[in-house]
């Protein structure tokens, strides 16, 4: 019984409280890219569940059963891109054949999960914070949670703006980037939950 | 040496083994494309523009194979381009005539406002307040939303403040009927010439109340047809362009200036080698722009190119030139 709240207070820290957009600032390009519709950023948030939780478990695998043994931990860093990018790849193929619509709104932004550094850097973690392989798998869910949690409410907001009057230097970028650290100060608030 | 074998063979190992699942994925979850969705598709404009309802042009070609929908659902495709996807498909490629989108307002210093607005730019958002800020609630707002809206780039916004559609660009698509929360946008046949720029179905005295430039529901239009091409329907006139010749005497008979044209003033020529002095011509034309001068059959500056002497004429004397 300890052992499961310990797993989802690690599942809501990292939803909440280590945020991975929000306080680690990991994933910016597709938080700012596909954030301007709601409905693809829910796609983004889907797409990129998938391939974290499936990295986290695949590369703690490659980590333990094939670099460890081997003493080749310093190929981590292209391992785990080799890992991710495959993942991708499928992640593509399976939403190409699933829904057009999905992978148009996606577009280059799809592809573009491969350099997400937040999927790099959840594997990364797992591995520097030497996490058993559930737990692993529970940290990279939570992490890729709490990005589409974020982005989806970030895009909420941002289809707001879109009817609202905004000073022409603000439009865009600058109330997005504004905005975004407001967000991160708002998720500030749940430091000292876990 | 050892280490660097053994990295080759760790990573090249796993580069072959995600190498392998990958081709067997991309065998499993291989996109069937339909031969004839391909053939279409490549005929249809691909610009995306939404104009038939559908999620893009792939969403429009797989309906057309499927038979959910005409050609003539997409309203940007050319007529050729129409007639070779009606051969794959084997089916009559129906009404084809091109479309275009006009303003149906004048608006402009005409219009008055209720109120000063100074919120979003967006049409539908000044809709919300008080239902708009200008007197006419069938006018054009002039905030951009249909410019916004066109994928063609065919709408600006005029020095007015009314929207100006560019029927070189506009492909008829619709789109911005969809957005004008007004319904001030009305698709029209391209090769129409005459159009009433007003919707506002109200009687004279609460048209002119609010603008100086709407339609008052006087009929004179109606009346002064001589093809009896136009009709009022609703306090609106309503045109006829199967029987309409274009010869503009609604638009000058109009007491608010409130019909509009779009294509250049032709008028009839008489070829005088082929003409047999037969007298048809004369005769048929309802303006009496045709007169013998000193034996010579002549057109005078009445005539408004309508083009029925045309069809009297015999001996096809008459041609219709620009008129200079």
């Amino acid at each position: 019984m300890d052992y499961f709240f310990k797993i989802l207070l690690m599942m809501l820290s990292a939803i909440l409280v280590n945020n991975y957009v929000l306080a680690k600032f990991l994933g910016i390009c597709p938080f700012l890219g596909v954030s301007k519709k709601l409905e693809t950023a829910t796609g983004m948030g889907m797409a990129v569940i998938f391939v974290m939780t499936l990295a986290s478990l695949i590369t703690y695998l490659v980590q333990y059963f094939i670099l460890v043994p081997l003493g080749l931990g310093y190929m981590q860093t292209i391992a785990f891109i080799l890992v991710i990018a495959a993942l991708v790849q499928l992640v593509e193929m399976v939403i190409q054949k699933s829904s057009p619509a999905l992978y148009q709104g996606l577009g280059v932004y799809l592809p573009l999960i491969t350099t997400n550094c937040a999927v790099l850097g959840v594997a990364l973690i797992n591995i520097s914070e030497k996490y058993t392989l559930i737990e692993s798998v529970i940290n990279g869910f939570g992490a890729a949670v709490g990005f589409t949690l974020a982005i989806v409410l970030f895009a909420g907001i941002r289809e707001k703006f879109a009817v609202r009057q905004i000073p022409k230097p603000m439009q865009g970028f600058p109330l997005a980037l504004i905005s975004a650290s407001l967000m991160s100060i708002a998720f500030m608030g749940f430091t000292g939950l876990v | 040496m050892d280490i660097v074998w053994w990295s080759i063979i760790a990573l090249g190992g796993i580069g072959a083994a995600f190498g392998f699942l990958l081709a067997i994925a991309s065998k499993k979850f291989a996109v069937k494309k339909d031969e004839t969705v391909e053939a279409v598709r490549e005929h249809l404009p691909g610009a995306n523009c939404g104009g038939c309802g559908l999620p893009g042009c792939d969403g429009f070609a797989e309906a057309l194979v499927r038979g959910d929908v005409k050609i003539n659902g997409c309203a940007v495709l050319g007529i050729p381009a129409a007639g070779e996807i009606a051969e794959i498909l084997g089916v009559s490629a129906g009404d084809l005539r091109p479309k275009a989108a006009r303003i149906m307002c004048l608006g402009k210093e005409g219009c008055t406002n209720k109120f000063e607005y100074s919120g979003a730019k967006d049409c539908r958002a000044a809709m919300a307040v008080a239902g708009g800020f200008k007197n006419c609630k069938y006018a054009c707002l002039g905030l951009g939303t249909c410019a916004n809206a066109c994928k063609f780039d065919a709408i600006s916004m005029d020095e007015q403040g009314i929207a100006a559609i560019d029927l070189m660009k506009c492909t008829g698509c619709g789109a911005c009927v969809e957005v004008c929360p007004q319904g001030t946008i009305a698709v029209l046949d391209l090769d129409i010439d005459y159009y009433a720029a007003c919707r506002n179905p109200e009687k004279g005295k609460a048209v002119t109340s609010v603008c100086s430039l709407g339609c008052i529901s006087c009929g004179i239009c109606a009346k002064s047809c001589p093809f009896g091409a136009l009709t009022m329907v609703d306090n609106l006139p309503v045109f006829d362009y199967e029987k309409c010749r274009e010869c503009g005497i609604c638009m000058e008979k109009c007491p608010r200036k409130t019909i509009v044209r779009t294509k250049t003033v032709k008028r009839a020529e008489i070829d005088d080698g082929k003409c047999t002095k037969c007298g048809a011509c004369m005769e048929v034309c309802p303006f009496g722009a045709i007169d013998v001068v000193d034996g010579v059959y002549t057109v005078f500056d009445k005539c408004r190119g309508c083009g029925i002497c045309l069809e009297k004429c015999a001996s096809g004397a008459i041609t219709l030139q620009k008129d200079k």
